[in-house]
């Protein structure tokens, strides 16, 4: 690691505020960056700790019976507060790295970050989900820009997440052996205007949304729904632990899965 | 009933306590008063040739006490290969130089070409990114079969990248390839044993002490065998003499082999602590380990099994490309040959065996033993072939073996790899086994997975290996430059208590809890009154060190013979106290009596009057008691097992599940059955993990792809099941003391071929030809095999 | 640098670090608590395993900065008051469930937690529980049987030994 200093703000308009200094860049749970700073791959002048912020944190219904999560909320809570309210939500968050990791990273950290193999970003595109920031609210469709690449700002900050319930849902993961993030994972949701199947780990893209299998659930939301569909190996990614048409094979067994425990 | 005390029973380990209370002492736990910090640059390129290093910025940076390269280590001596390997041609191998820092060329990402000694961790790495490297890069020398055929060196002074080429027994050759031409049936088997980490836990770590005032260093490492290293520096890297270095290794955080040599970042340090008369500490993070570690296995082999219709077996005949590395590592070149080719009879009485190894200098990391070195290697090659050649001639796994199995009545038996089997009885083994595995339920079971959509498969395995390492005359002759005895001194202090100094290094193996059962049941003594003193080159007569599974087999005899010693030397004080001849004096249970009287000294008394001498007959013995002895093994032991598993198959997903592992194994007698149970435990993690789960790959630029647990699949507790284990009726060893055989390399011999066995049965079962798969057998390998089929 | 106070093993500490100090670092170097051990880089092998405010969390990946205030328990507090083991480590004893000993104090930590959250784990509960905490030298046999033992159950029927 290089040397910085760190600040603490408590509130979101103290960390803003942080975060326009030179250099300055946002801490979460840090279960991502902290490993990135040792590897000597960045050099902030100044890490500006969300962690603090109580109006960061915590899980609630809104008026309109969306799922509230604020971006500072860990995995842990995650998946202990929203286990009654939103269960694929929950199951997925508690499968998210380890105990330890799941009781620091959260869900702004993973968010803003955008590994093309992190478990969330399934999630809030699987819902639909609206990214709420510092300025602005984000639709899930327009948030997820490519690997590691978001529609965030310099210095803007997420503040909350609101994910529509859906009536059904459930994530199923395929872990890379070696780091457990998803090879492929899908997340499934059901909603009464339609479905939509969100699939992380697999694309060069980044998420993405499988569109052919969200018709064929919306007419028929059971496995064999999908029986006639492929998915095409193009931009899937290659590397040790799977092929594009082993990823594209996967992301059709786990959509199938995810249905099937929906 | 199993013992509840000394010898046989399961005695709780006494260093538990330290470890489990946070106060176990490892190196970098070490703080040394005015300690700086050690950091390296390493070379980013697989190979390259160094045009320039420009330290000028850097040396002005906060904090920098002293920088070095290469150029500063031109002048002394290169780290050795401890085995000297001829070629049939009767050529010795290529060993090129091995310098501290890489010096005119890089040959390994990670090769360190510099140094920097700071103040501070942070000051040294800024001061290591300033250092300016101009490295022209060469195209990567990756592939062992290329760099054999290719013009383009890795080591340009010995124009070859091939160390060696080597054929045991030569003189069979020609009635091997003979046999195998003539024979009715021949199974061909192409496989790789694939690269691994060894991933001892705790990374390495080495601090350098200089004392100007003796002109004596002081090494604290993280090492298996501190007197090898302290050889190793004083005779051939630096010219230390051995009287002004001492080298300590405290605790250890495991090894697995990747401790047992001397890395060049050890002279570093202490050249560092000389020239900076300041204590240098160098700790290695994980992607350092990867990079830098000895790795280990890494064989890609051709294997055929010569048989008649009916299974029995006529010849092997192996041809091996072994990769190097970048460098010959300490015992680089004995682990593909002597502790492989010699194996490959397996255990079986097959008349004709020849292979052929070619050691290959890659751009890679130095390869060398890592758990197991060689045997696993010769293990799965044999048991994947013969697998094969059961399936191929419709004969059952289980009935192919005992049918070509060493029977009980013919050792000690000569195997046509050369070696003698002292002791063994594979097919009581292969009982046992079959009493725990229940065959004939394996058919419902097997339905019962099916109707889940998975495939279950069955895999069986037998093995036998050579350790304890090892018979010093026999090892001179065909190479070793070591001599591998061991050596303990008992020191009886004059309270009655011991210390046991003791040349093998604990660092996992519970040393420290059985060494003082045997003494102390030798003694009649109570265990808790003694202990183990090791991994300290001041404190400890001499030895070589934890690895080949030897500890026991040759230190543990070392110190059987030292404590037999005493126990002369003791009877000579008792019969002096009781007024009796020495003959008359019968010793047991603690208490020396004089036969045919109620005359009797307790062992504590005696220790007493050693160190008292009033009235001693100085004459006829000196006082003190303490006693050294060395023990060189008359040969190997020879552990063997039959190995059984259930696995189930995702054929959706190519994922693996471990239902169920048996591990029987005939250690011979057995000290504390609960650490040879984790012994064996543990190596079956490691052999399961080679062939599901781990895999050091490198591109074809020398790119180490799996340099971090994000890309090195470490097996952990959801991977693995629970294990039976069964050692209870070993057949003794014939020429050591104790009877004992080595148990820490066993379970990651015997598991890979059976979890691979496993596998392929699983596959055919459902249909899919599919008759092998490389390890590791991951999901996407798995699922391709299935789409290949 | 900036001045930390915390808890640690119930005693109250305060030091200027510096931004960048992790907490295993303070441990390690300002406290002298070397229990805690560093396996890797990349907050995966859990040999550095601590609670904070009682959550396990890998102290390889927090700044001792980010504990300010909070209370840090590690492998040095775990034992009983009058210096014996606790039932955790008791348990790792009797079962051989450590062998060289660095993974251990992450191991004990963790399942610490576990046992916390959930009393009576199964065996793929605990197995689960120690995705985050690799042990290269047990095969992991004997730390799950360990576990479940120190949870109060019966492990007599599970093979070894």
């Amino acid at each position: 690691m290089y040397a910085f200093e760190i600040e603490r703000p408590n509130t979101i308009a103290d960390a803003v505020k942080a975060l326009q200094s030179d250099g300055a860049q946002a801490l979460g749970g840090g279960q991502t960056l902290i490993p990135t700073l040792k590897a000597r791959l960045a050099a902030p002048e100044v890490l500006v700790s969300l962690t603090g912020i109580g109006e960061m944190q915590g899980v609630c219904l809104s008026d309109d019976g969306a799922l509230c999560v604020g971006a500072g909320t860990t995995h842990a809570t995650v998946a202990s507060e929203a286990a009654a309210h939103f269960p694929g939500l929950a199951e997925l968050a508690s499968h998210i790295g380890d105990p330890a990791v799941r009781n620091r990273g959260t869900l702004g950290g993973s968010l803003a970050n955008n590994d093309p193999a992190a478990c969330y970003p399934a999630a809030v595109l699987g819902t639909g989900a609206t990214i709420i920031t510092n300025t602005r609210q984000i639709a899930a469709d327009d948030y997820f820009q490519g690997m590691f690449t978001t529609a965030l700002e310099e210095g803007e900050v997420i503040t909350e997440v609101r994910f529509p319930i859906p009536q059904k849902s459930h994530y199923m993961k395929f872990v890379q052996p070696a780091s457990r993030f998803a090879l492929v994972g899908v997340f499934v949701a059901q909603y009464a205007d339609g479905v939509r199947v969100a699939v992380t780990g697999a694309s060069e893209e980044g998420v993405f949304r499988w569109h052919d299998a969200e018709k064929a659930l919306a007419a028929d939301f059971s496995d064999k729904a999908l029986d006639s569909l492929s998915v095409p190996a193009d931009n899937m990614i290659g590397d040790l632990h799977g092929s594009p048409a082993y990823r594209a094979h996967l992301v059709k067994v786990m959509t199938g899965r995810a249905v099937k425990a929906a | 009933m199993p013992k509840d005390h000394g010898i046989g029973a399961s005695d709780k380990r006494r260093e538990d306590v330290r470890f489990l209370t946070g106060a176990g002492h490892y190196t970098d736990d070490i703080k040394h008063y005015g300690a700086t910090t050690a950091v390296f640059c390493r070379s980013t390129v697989a190979h390259g040739v160094i045009k320039s290093i420009d330290t000028s910025e850097a040396e002005g940076m906060p904090g920098v006490l002293a920088i070095f390269t290469g150029a500063d280590f031109a002048d002394v001596g290169g780290n050795p290969a401890g085995w000297l390997i001829n070629s049939r041609d009767g050529t010795p191998m290529k060993e090129p130089k091995r310098p501290v820092l890489a010096h005119g060329k890089v040959r390994h990402v990670g090769d360190a070409y510099a140094a920097v000694i700071a103040e501070t961790e942070l000051q040294a790495r800024n001061a290591a990114e300033a250092i300016v490297a101009e490295i022209e890069e060469l195209p990567a020398i990756v592939d062992m079969a290329a760099a054999l055929a290719g013009d383009a060196f890795v080591h340009d002074e010995i124009e070859t990248n091939q160390c060696f080429d080597w054929g045991w027994i030569e003189d069979n050759r020609a009635a091997t390839d003979a046999a195998i031409k003539a024979a009715p049936h021949v199974t061909t088997l192409e496989l790789v044993n694939n690269r691994l980490v060894p991933n001892a836990m705790e990374p390495r770590c080495s601090i350098g002490n200089y004392d100007a005032g003796n002109d004596s260093y002081v090494l604290q490492t993280t090492s298996q065998n501190p007197h090898l290293t302290r050889l190793l520096i004083s005779a051939f890297v630096m010219g230390i003499p051995e009287n002004k270095l001492t080298v300590i290794a405290p605790d250890v955080g495991g090894g697995f082999g990747s401790k047992i040599y001397h890395y060049g970042e050890e002279a570093l340090v202490l050249a560092a602590a000389r020239k900076i008369g300041r204590p240098v500490k160098w700790t290695a993070d994980r992607t350092e380990a990867f990079l830098t570690d000895a790795h280990g296995r890494d064989h890609v082999t051709k294997i055929e099994l010569a048989c008649e219709k009916d299974g029995t077996f006529i010849a092997f005949r192996t041809e091996t490309m072994a990769n190097v590395g970048a460098y010959l590592s300490n015992f680089s070149t004995a682990t593909p040959t002597f502790l492989h080719g010699t194996l490959m009879a397996g255990n079986y009485t097959v008349p004709n065996v020849y292979v052929n190894v070619k050691a290959v200098f890659t751009n890679t990391a130095p390869v060398d033993a890592y758990r197991g070195a060689g045997r696993p290697e010769a293990t799965y090659s044999i048991e994947r072939v013969i697998d094969k050649a059961a399936r191929e001639l419709g004969i059952d796994p289980i009935e192919i073996r005992r049918k070509n199995f060493v029977k009980p009545d013919q050792y000690p038996f000569v195997s046509a790899a050369g070696l003698e089997y002292d002791s063994g009885n594979y097919d009581a083994l292969m009982d046992t086994l079959e009493k725990h595995i229940d065959r004939k339920g394996f058919e419902a079971r097997r339905k019962e997975s099916e109707a889940k959509g998975m495939l279950r498969g069955l895999g069986l395995n037998a093995y036998i290996e050579a350790c304890g390492i090892a018979p010093s005359n026999l090892v001179g002759v065909l190479g070793s430059r070591v001599g591998l005895y061991d050596a303990a001194t008992v020191r009886v202090n004059a309270t009655g208590n011991l210390s046991v100094m003791v040349g093998a290094h604990s660092h996992g193996q519970g040393h420290e809890t059985v060494f003082p059962q045997i003494v102390g049941e030798m003694l009649g003594i109570d265990p808790q009154s003694i202990d183990i003193v090791h991994g300290d080159t001041s404190k400890i007569p001499f030895g070589m060190g934890t690895y080949g599974s030897r500890s026991l087999a040759v230190c543990g005899s070392a110190m059987v013979r030292a404590t037999e010693k005493i126990i002369a030397k003791a009877k000579k004080i008792a019969a002096h106290m009781l007024e009796a001849s020495a003959d008359d004096v019968d010793f047991k249970d603690g208490q020396f009596t004089v036969k045919g009287t109620d005359k009797s000294v307790s062992f504590g008394e005696v220790a007493l009057k050693a160190y008292i001498p009033h009235n001693f007959p100085l004459e006829d013995i000196e006082p003190g008691l303490e006693e050294t002895a060395f023990y060189d093994p008359a040969n190997f032991t020879y552990p063997s097992g039959a190995y059984a598993c259930e696995v189930e198959v995702d054929p959706d997903t190519g994922k693996v599940r471990v239902d169920r592992f048996v591990a029987v194994d005939d250690f011979g007698n057995i000290m504390n059955p609960m650490i040879v149970t984790g012994q064996v435990h543990g190596g079956l993690g490691q052999g399961i993990g080679q062939a599901l789960l781990e895999g050091a790959r490198y591109d074809d630029d020398g790119q180490l792809l799996s340099a971090s647990y994000m890309d090195y699949t470490m097996p952990r507790a959801d991977d693995l099941p629970f294990y039976t284990v069964d050692h209870a009726n070993g057949t003794p060893c014939t020429h050591n003391p104790l009877g004992v055989k080595g148990c820490g390399e066993a379970g990651a011999i015997g598991s890979p071929p059976t979890i691979v066995n496993a596998v392929v049965d699983a596959l055919q079962s459902a249909g899919k030809n599919v008759t092998h798969i490389d390890m590791p057998l991951t999901p996407l390998r798995v699922w391709d095999a299935m789409q290949n089929a | 640098m900036a001045s930390v106070t915390m808890k640690v093993n119930g005693k109250s500490v305060s030091k200027d670090v510096e931004g960048r100090t992790l907490l295993v670092d303070f441990l390690r170097n300002d406290l002298r608590l070397t229990g805690t051990h560093v396996g890797c880089d990349t907050s995966q092998c859990g040999a550095c395993v601590v609670h904070v405010n009682g959550q396990a969390v890998k102290a390889c990946a927090i700044f001792a900065i980010e504990v300010d205030g909070a209370e840090v328990a590690t492998i040095e507090g775990q034992a009983n008051a009058d210096g014996s083991l606790n039932v955790i480590q008791q348990a790792f004893q009797d079962h051989h469930g450590l062998q060289c000993g660095f993974c251990t104090p992450g191991m004990v930590m963790s399942a610490a937690a576990l046992l916390k959250e959930n009393p009576k784990p199964s065996e793929a509960e605990v197995r689960s529980y120690l995705e985050g905490n690799i042990c290269r030298c047990t095969g992991y046999h004997n730390i799950v049987k360990a576990i479940m033992a120190a949870s109060g159950q019966d492990v007599a029927a599970i093979a070894a030994e």
